[in-house]
């Protein structure tokens, strides 16, 4: 392996992970929070995991495709990519938060109402941290799909290890397409190990 | 006219969840350092009451008035705090130790974390758990006996006037139900509460009730003195004394007078 391709596999590696946590990293900004809201709001629930739920089916390649022409969100670049990564995001880390809070003992709830806990301190000190468990996982789940689907992002030129396998189809070279493959898997496996790790740790209690 | 000491005091109560009534008309004063002991089948409605009470659940008609005020004037947070609730099924935090279960209303209070911890430590040591032991367990550590006494530890720690215990001693064997019964008699004593404990077992209200309130169909059936109780007034009283083990008392027996 030549010096400047090594070096390119981790650049190219850093601008893969980096596309990954700006779009993991909205989409638990808006899921989490959004996730607690539909708990409070049976009505929305329905409406928001469907549209979450459709999001997902679209095939990749398609939704980059389709935020293209759009003004300001779409254009060629890493933005429309991490919008689309973060559509994708969304559902996992929504639908874990939503279970992890709506699964919480009754039993327990009804025990801090009436201690005579307020519905904030219910929600921070009650239910957020017996739904961490749950909440984790999405995130676990959301980052290890996203690191794949990143690959695609390179088709509209986001840049990240899909670069490599956009190049290597075009030349039929598949040693370059291993040099993206690669690295994303080992990314992948090692960020849902590393996630697993410490929700078993935080689920323990 | 109720002279003002009374602290809890529950003025023709009725309660319905969805169009079916729990619970009609009912009128109940405790006085400091009484137990009135609900006594009723199940599913009578005597969870649904101290729901009412703690605010748990909205009362249809009617008022209840805690230290001289009405619940619908209370801060519903403040008041819960002042009451100690003793809950059926525990309600422990599983992910709380046993020590933060039981200062869970000094911390809502913002008791500082020293004054905090002192007050627990005496309150396990109160309900026979030794916090040396105990403190930093998780309630899934713990046999349902001893996370009932956590419960009960939690319920006296803000010293409240007012006690709501629901069915505590239900799930324990014989043995520990009665040295139980005996510590909370002298908790009673020491810490002179007003106490509204639920029971469906009429030995238990024979032992530590001020006065029984026999509820039947979510209606007060009769309100009685142990001793008056014994006489059988009401069917349902009868009923319930006919439950009692055949050894402990003939029927023929004359009633001790009160
Ligand atoms: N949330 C609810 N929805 C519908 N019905 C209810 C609800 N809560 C209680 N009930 C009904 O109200 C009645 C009284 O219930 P409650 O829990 O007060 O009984 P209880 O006397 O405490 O019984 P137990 O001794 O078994 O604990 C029961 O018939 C029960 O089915
Ligand atoms: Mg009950």
């Amino acid at each position: 392996m030549s010096q400047r391709l090594a070096t390119e596999i981790v650049s190219l590696s850093f601008e893969h992970l980096w596309l990954v946590l700006i779009s993991i990293g909205v989409a638990a900004a808006l899921a989490i929070p959004g996730g607690v809201l539909l708990t409070r709001r049976a009505g929305l629930r329905r409406g928001m995991l469907a549209f979450a739920n459709v999001m997902q089916t679209v095939p990749s390649l398609a939704l980059f495709g389709f935020l293209l022409p759009i003004p300001f969100i779409g254009g060629i670049g890493p933005h429309t990519a991490i919008i689309a990564l973060c559509l994708y995001a969304l559902l996992p880390i929504l639908r874990n938060t939503v279970v992890g809070i709506t699964g919480v003992d009754p039993i327990v709830r009804e025990a801090a109402v009436a201690m005579g806990m307020t519905p904030n301190q219910i929600l921070w000190q009650v239910e957020l941290p017996l739904a961490v468990p749950l909440v984790l996982a999405g995130l676990r789940i959301a980052t290890v799909t996203t690191i794949g689907t990143a690959t695609i992002a390179a088709a509209i030129g986001a840049g990240g290890l899909g670069v490599f396998i956009f190049q290597g189809i075009a030349s039929v070279d598949a040693a370059m397409i291993l040099a993206g493959a690669i690295p994303a898997a080992l990314m992948a496996i090692a960020a849902d190990e590393g996630l697993e790790w410490i929700e078993k740790k935080l689920s323990r209690v | 006219m109720n002279p003002p000491a009374a602290v809890l005091d529950i003025r023709n109560l009725s309660c319905r969840v969805g169009d079916r009534w729990i619970l009609n008309n009912i009128s109940l004063r405790i006085d400091a350092g009484e137990t009135v002991v609900l006594l009723g089948r199940s599913g009578c409605g005597k969870t649904t009451l101290l729901k009412c009470v703690n605010g748990l659940v909205q009362a249809a008609q009617g008022d209840i008035v805690f230290q001289g005020r009405s619940t619908s004037e209370w801060d519903p947070y403040r008041m819960r705090r002042f009451i100690g609730y003793v809950i059926q099924d525990f309600g422990l935090f599983p992910h709380w130790t046993v020590a933060a279960n039981a200062g869970l209303v000094l911390k809502l209070e913002n008791w500082e974390p020293p004054a905090i911890e002192a007050r627990v430590h005496l309150m396990l040591d109160a309900v026979g758990l030794p916090p040396a032991e105990f403190a930093a367990r998780y309630p899934r550590q713990l046999s349902g006996g001893q996370k009932q006494r956590v419960g009960i530890a939690r319920a006296l720690a803000a010293d409240p006037p007012l006690l709501l215990l629901d069915e505590p001693f239900a799930a324990l064997d014989p043995i520990t139900r009665f040295e139980l019964q005996q510590h909370f008699m002298e908790l009673r004593s020491t810490f002179r509460k007003a106490a509204l404990f639920v029971t469906h077992d009429v030995r238990e209200a024979l032992m530590l009730a001020s006065r029984i309130v026999l509820l039947k169909d979510g209606a007060i059936d009769l309100i009685a003195t142990p001793g008056t109780f014994l006489s059988g007034v009401t069917d349902e009283s009868r009923a319930f004394l006919a439950s009692l083990d055949s050894g402990t008392r003939r029927v023929d027996e004359p009633a001790p007078g009160d």
